[in-house]
């Protein structure tokens, strides 16, 4: 089988992307930003509360974290609703304990599901993020764009309605999109999403319904990455924060302020044997004298106010 | 297929004839940034699949543009820190998409080798022609982008055929004569330079390029913590330069802005450079330089002990 003609051809080889959806940017030489009180690091802790159903489609992929064995897999789904049930109100302690500020991405199928957990978010005042229907309700090319819209829409309108909070962010179930993802929340009220994680600070995104800002939530230092995905112990999990904080409040002494943005499952980091590993990396955040704790929209703000 | 290519021939690491460095250094030591553009949508190849999701691949192709976004200032910055110029493995494209990357690297003399057009086209499938011309773009490219005639190759995401190497070769002279196409980083067969048999007979060689050093296979592949990968950079270092007293060695670390740049991983890149470069004779330079000081110096020698070592018993 040999490669067609069109293998040599290339369509987008010019200045910047081969796409339109945001600018070619190199971060280094972007104008400084400053974060309020002259800090010069954002913390943005981003906690998943996530439902993924027994009897997942797979449709297109399995999600990661999702069911594995044969129907019913009891396992894997008793463990993760275990995060929402036990491990999300030791993520509660540990983040009051340290004074640290997070949002919480929700599936809206939990906040249908589990009020109680719903109102305690609400109550103790965390931004809310829709994340998505549930984690097997993927977005994804190849979708049919009607699909699509009536999940965006009734994940959004059915969770706005339930929290009583405008929810302006996104996250998609797995970071996964179809081509039409962006323009679907943009048509549906969302400010910003946190699928792409190609960058350290906020960007413009472009859709034909209006702009986006991209708010990149690394994957590569998600605990869930590095603990489930590279099998890494939990102390090197620590290790790692600790590190990238280091280095980013170095960086921004000299560059701006940059963000630090951890993305954590009560599931996983909320097992008894694990907890303590949050608590050393909230304590060490918490001890460093130029970061601000803030929450997305509180970023966005800053960050918007300066471009 | 075939059973082997007939590269190079067996070649026993001992009592090879002795390399001196320039300097009398011991281990030649070079850093190889990938430098790559990856499509969003890349057309299809018969043989390997780009993305793992259907287009758009987000995860794949973001962390990708972290890399150019915002690793690579942060690798240059470093490796500027310690006196290292990189050899960049260049997805060529990223001349046009890019050159303020390319100018950046330019300004701190930095080599430039091929690594194809973009790394989402593969070389599979690729008749010899496509596969000349595929090439033939990518050193001119270099060559109209930087004024260098590219000296190395490595192959898009390492995708080959059996004719890679000799087609690089002969691109390399049909543009440039001997100053380009001379040597390839696909091979993995050995510490030192090697001669490569090419149906040109053109003098060629193999310069150690570690996949086992590579972040990338570290980090993606193998799933290393990062201070573990950097105590692996100092332990691969202690032994090729113990070793290196022999006869000198090569040290390479492949490397990709989107994985080594990461915050998380700097710290531990950052003490194994510190290291390397803070032991004497140690020579820091680059692919094009460790080939050519060979070409001129120990290719025949070499070629001389193999061909009277083929077929001896110890």
């Amino acid at each position: 089988m040999n490669a067609d003609k069109k293998y040599l051809t290339y369509p987008h080889r010019s200045y910047g992307m081969d796409h339109s959806l945001y600018e070619w940017s190199i971060l280094d030489e972007r104008a400084p930003i400053v974060w309020p009180n002259g800090k010069k690091l954002a913390l943005w802790v981003n906690v998943n509360l996530q439902f993924f159903p027994l009897n997942q489609q797979s449709i297109p992929f399995p999600v990661p974290g999702g069911m594995t064995m044969p129907y019913p897999d009891l396992r894997h789904y008793t463990l993760r609703d275990y995060g929402n049930r036990v491990g999300i109100y030791r993520f509660f302690d540990a983040l009051d304990k340290y004074g640290i500020a997070s949002s919480i991405a929700m599936n809206t199928c939990v906040a249908q599901r589990y009020p109680y957990l719903l109102n305690k978010v609400v109550e103790r005042g965390h931004e809310i993020l829709c994340h998505g229907g549930h984690m097997d309700a993927l977005h994804y090319g190849g979708q049919p764009l009607e699909e699509e819209a009536e999940l965006v829409r009734k994940s959004l309108e059915e969770l706005r309605e339930l929290s009583g909070q405008p929810i302006k962010g996104w996250i998609s179930p797995a970071k996964n999109e179809s081509s039409n993802t962006p323009q679907l929340l943009a048509a549906n009220g969302i400010e910003y999403f946190c699928d792409w994680v190609n960058d350290d600070m906020p960007y413009k995104f472009h859709t034909e319904q209006g702009e986006l800002t991209a708010m990149p939530l690394s994957t590569e230092l998600e605990d869930r990455f590095i603990i489930m995905n590279n099998l890494h112990s939990e102390s090197s999990y620590k290790e790692q924060v600790i590190d990238a904080c280091d280095y980013l409040l170095d960086e921004a002494t000299t560059n701006g302020g940059r963000m630090l943005a951890l993305n954590l499952h009560p599931w996983l980091l909320g097992q008894p044997h694990r907890i303590q590993t949050l608590e050393q990396v909230l304590k060490y955040l918490s001890s460093q004298e130029d970061i601000w704790s803030a929450s997305p929209m509180e970023i966005l703000s800053a960050f918007k106010s300066q471009t | 297929m075939k059973q082997d290519l007939g590269f190079y021939d067996y070649w026993p690491y001992e009592n090879r004839p002795k390399i001196q460095w320039p300097g009398g250094a011991k281990l030649a030591f070079w850093v190889a940034p990938n430098i790559e553009y990856y499509e969003l949508d890349p057309p299809q190849n018969p043989f390997r699949k780009a993305w793992p999701q259907p287009t758009p691949a987000v995860a794949g192709y973001s962390i990708r543009d972290y890399g150019n976004r915002v690793g690579h200032s942060r690798q240059m910055q470093l490796l500027d820190k310690y006196g290292i110029r990189g050899s960049v493995s260049l997805s060529t494209a990223l001349c046009d998409h890019h050159p303020e990357i390319i100018k950046q690297c330019r300004d701190l003399d930095w080599e430039f080798f091929s690594h194809g057009i973009y790394n989402t086209r593969y070389t599979y499938g690729m008749t010899e022609d496509q596969e000349r011309e595929m090439i033939r773009d990518s050193i001119k490219s270099i060559f109209k982008h930087t004024g260098q005639k590219c000296a190395g190759y490595l192959a898009p995401a390492l995708s080959h055929s059996e004719l890679t190497l000799d087609l690089f070769a002969e691109v390399g002279s049909e543009l440039f004569g001997n100053d380009a196409g001379i040597y390839t980083c696909d091979l993995f067969h050995d510490d030192q330079p090697t001669p490569i048999h090419l149906r040109s007979k053109k003098r060629f060689v193999s310069v150690p390029y570690s996949l086992e050093m590579n972040d990338t296979i570290a980090y993606v592949s193998n799933k290393i913590e990062p201070r573990r990968y950097g105590q692996m950079l100092k332990d691969n270092f202690d032994q090729l330069y113990k070793e290196g007293s022999n006869s000198g060695t090569v040290m390479c670390i492949p490397t990709h802005n989107y994985q080594i740049s990461c915050p998380h991983r700097m710290k531990s890149y950052e003490e194994a450079l510190e290291y390397i470069t803070g032991h004497s004779d140690v020579w820091v330079t680059t692919g094009r330089e460790i080939a050519e000081y060979y070409l001129e110096h120990y290719y025949d020698d070499s070629v001389r002990d193999i061909e009277d070592k083929l077929g001896q018993k110890s």
